[in-house]
């Protein structure tokens, strides 16, 4: 994959909004590379600004928001780009597949004139009989049975997970080179949630897309993603190849967030879930030096909490932004 | 176990959308009943010339007020005038006044409340202030002082009504579009690349055409009430030209006389527009509504 074309590059990425009680930072010197064909994760816990980043790239965020520092889609920045330009990428470009399908459909309009709509904003040129077409097509392509009486149905008449298939069929109308996928499994119960992201699978194989896969859920990552990112309050903690990340942790912070996945070898009655103490520090209120100090079991007072700890690499392709990655390790033991 | 695919639900041909709204419509009995009440009274009023009894205003000093008969099924005023062809000539004066303003406030409603809404800022501020300013004036006084600046007509009637009633459907519209665009697939419309004339037209719209109907038929209702308000005041349609307002101005005269009946017949009119604009208005916000498959 490393040799792969890079598609997106965020660089340094920062968001923060003015609020009463002083700026509230959403997001801090978040950097990472997104290379062609890859899938990346996107992990963290609600508040930890992975889905801020998605919508920073996708250049949704509320007009309050102050965002620094750089996003390039093919080497193009996007940041600072015009309403306009940036509506001829969003939907063509990129697209984005919503946490909440139930909600984010148009309840008084059929799927097909979604989807038809969804081609139409890019390519005008095209006829109705075109987009219908193209509209049956997709529902095929994310595996809705009879496409051809669907498209004529509306959203309520769908199923959770079936709704989830028509938004990643609409994101995927035009073709992007980048689908970010917020939370696409997060609304659907279990098995549902796997059929999804087969889907997501069988997508990504057929058009080749790039996927940023956001998520809290780390099982969800194992299962599909290539590379992962792992944030905490509003920065990048950990970044590496999927095997690594879970056999070779760098960061305590990923390493609690192993540690309190439940797990069947585990015999529940003489061992609890493990959790990691403390709660994430407010956005108006960050500690100074590495956010995750005050949580930290291997924290050193006058080391830690002096400066934000720089990525440290750690091996191919892996980063831990942790000023003591080489001495906690061996503390576990 | 059989494999054929014909008669399952899922297989069954989906008729095309208006047909469906015009089922869910029909299926809807009181609204059905009213719009053929409506369009009934509609027809016949602007049919009045063919098929009123009487020419419109022909006297007949000699009768002077009569009961009903034969002759003059709702019997006659105080200058002989046929009651039932004097109803149906009003009927078009009061329909046509009540339409116009409807469609005018809802129109102009509709866009500055949708602007207002989804702009928002000091244009939507300033909108909603004039709604304001229009809800402390009392409606009756200041539509009668546009009336005398601009002379009574039924063109001025029609503008000085719609200049009151687009601030209901204002608001209406606002609040409907402040909620709305915070809804997730406007959200998603736009990650699909929607401008926002297109998010307004083709998303928020479409959910509103429930309220657009209701606060329709609605501002029908009101405005031929307020129409026969005034004329009843005197500041309406003034003679020769006569409204159901007026001709209830008229008939006020018979209370205490044994032709208070005239009163009714007016009113009954009056009644009946409304209770049928009204059970439209219902019927067609259920059959906008997609969700409403209860056939």
């Amino acid at each position: 994959m490393t040799g792969a074309e890079v598609l997106l590059e965020v660089e340094d990425l920062s968001i923060s909004f003015p609020t009463d009680e002083g700026l509230a930072r959403a997001v801090q010197g978040v950097s990472f590379v997104l290379r062609a064909g890859e899938t990346m994760g996107l992990v963290g816990e609600s508040g930890s600004g992975k889905s801020m980043t998605a919508m920073a790239i996708m250049g949704l965020l509320p007009t309050s928001a102050v965002v620094e520092g750089s996003v390039r889609l093919r080497g193009r920045e996007l940041l600072g780009l015009s309403e306009s330009r940036y509506r001829e990428i969003r939907g063509s470009d990129i697209a984005v597949v919503f946490q909440d399908a139930l909600t984010a459909l148009n309840p008084v309009m059929t799927v097909g004139d979604q989807l038809a709509e969804a081609v139409r904003v890019h390519r005008p040129d095209t006829t109705a009989a075109q987009r219908r077409a193209r509209a049956v097509e997709l529902l095929d392509i994310v595996g809705i049975p009879s496409p051809h009486e669907r498209v004529n149905r509306f959203p309520h008449e769908f199923s959770g997970g079936m709704r989830q298939r028509v938004m990643i069929a609409t994101s995927i109308a035009n073709e992007p080179d980048l689908l970010i996928a917020d939370e696409p499994t997060t609304a659907l119960d279990v098995t549902v949630q796997a059929q999804i992201l087969e889907v997501l699978r069988e997508v990504q194989t057929r058009t080749g897309t790039t996927v940023l896969l956001i998520t809290h859920d780390l099982g969800v990552v194992a299962g599909v993603a290539d590379r992962v990112v792992v944030m905490y309050a509003g920065g990048v903690v950990e970044a590496a190849d999927i095997e690594p990340l879970f056999y070779d942790t760098a960061h305590p912070y990923t390493a609690g967030l192993l540690a309190s996945l439940p797990r069947l070898d585990r015999r529940s009655r003489d061992q609890r879930l493990y959790q990691i103490p403390g709660q994430p520090p407010a956005a108006t209120n960050w500690p100074q030096g590495c956010r995750f100090a005050p949580r930290c079991a291997h924290v050193r007072h006058g080391l830690c909490d002096e400066d934000v700890p720089p990525p440290v690499e750690v091996g191919r392709g892996h980063t831990a932004h942790c000023a003591r990655v080489d001495v906690w390790r061996t503390e576990v033991e | 176990m059989t494999t054929t695919r014909t008669n399952g639900p899922a297989e069954r041909a989906q008729p095309g959308l208006t047909r469906q709204l015009l089922k869910r419509f029909v299926h809807h009995r009181i609204a059905l009943t009213s719009l053929i009440v409506l369009a009934t009274l509609m027809m016949v009023c602007f049919a009045a010339a063919w098929i009123a009894p009487y020419p419109r205003g022909q006297q007949d000093l000699l009768t002077g007020p009569s009961n009903p008969s034969q002759m003059h099924w709702l019997g006659t005023d105080e200058l002989g005038r046929d009651f039932l062809s004097e109803i149906l000539y009003a009927g078009q004066i009061s329909l046509a006044i009540g339409l116009a303003v409807a469609v005018l406030s809802t129109v102009v409603g509709t866009v500055l409340g949708a602007v207002a809404g989804y702009v928002g800022g000091w244009l939507g501020e300033l909108i909603m202030r004039v709604t304001d300013l229009f809800l402390v004036v009392p409606a009756i006084a200041l539509l009668a002082v546009i009336l005398e600046g601009l002379g009574p007509s039924p063109v001025t009637i029609v503008l000085a009504l719609a200049a009151l009633g687009w601030t209901y459907m204002a608001r209406v519209v606002r609040a409907e579009v402040l909620s709305l665009r915070e809804r997730d697939f406007v959200h998603a419309a736009r990650g699909i690349g929607a401008s926002d004339t297109r998010i307004i037209l083709s998303h928020l719209l479409p959910n509103l055409a429930g309220v657009i109907a209701v606060g329709t038929s609605l501002a029908v209702a009101s405005a031929i009430i307020a129409e026969s308000t005034l004329s009843f005041l005197g500041f309406g349609v003034q003679s020769p030209q006569s409204s159901w307002g007026t001709m209830l101005n008229q008939a006020a005269g018979y209370v205490g006389t044994s032709q208070v009946y005239l009163l009714y017949f007016p009113g009954l009119a009056i009644l009946v527009t409304v209770l049928c604009v009204n059970f439209i208005g219902d019927g067609l916000r259920d059959a906008l509504d997609p969700q409403r498959t209860n056939l």
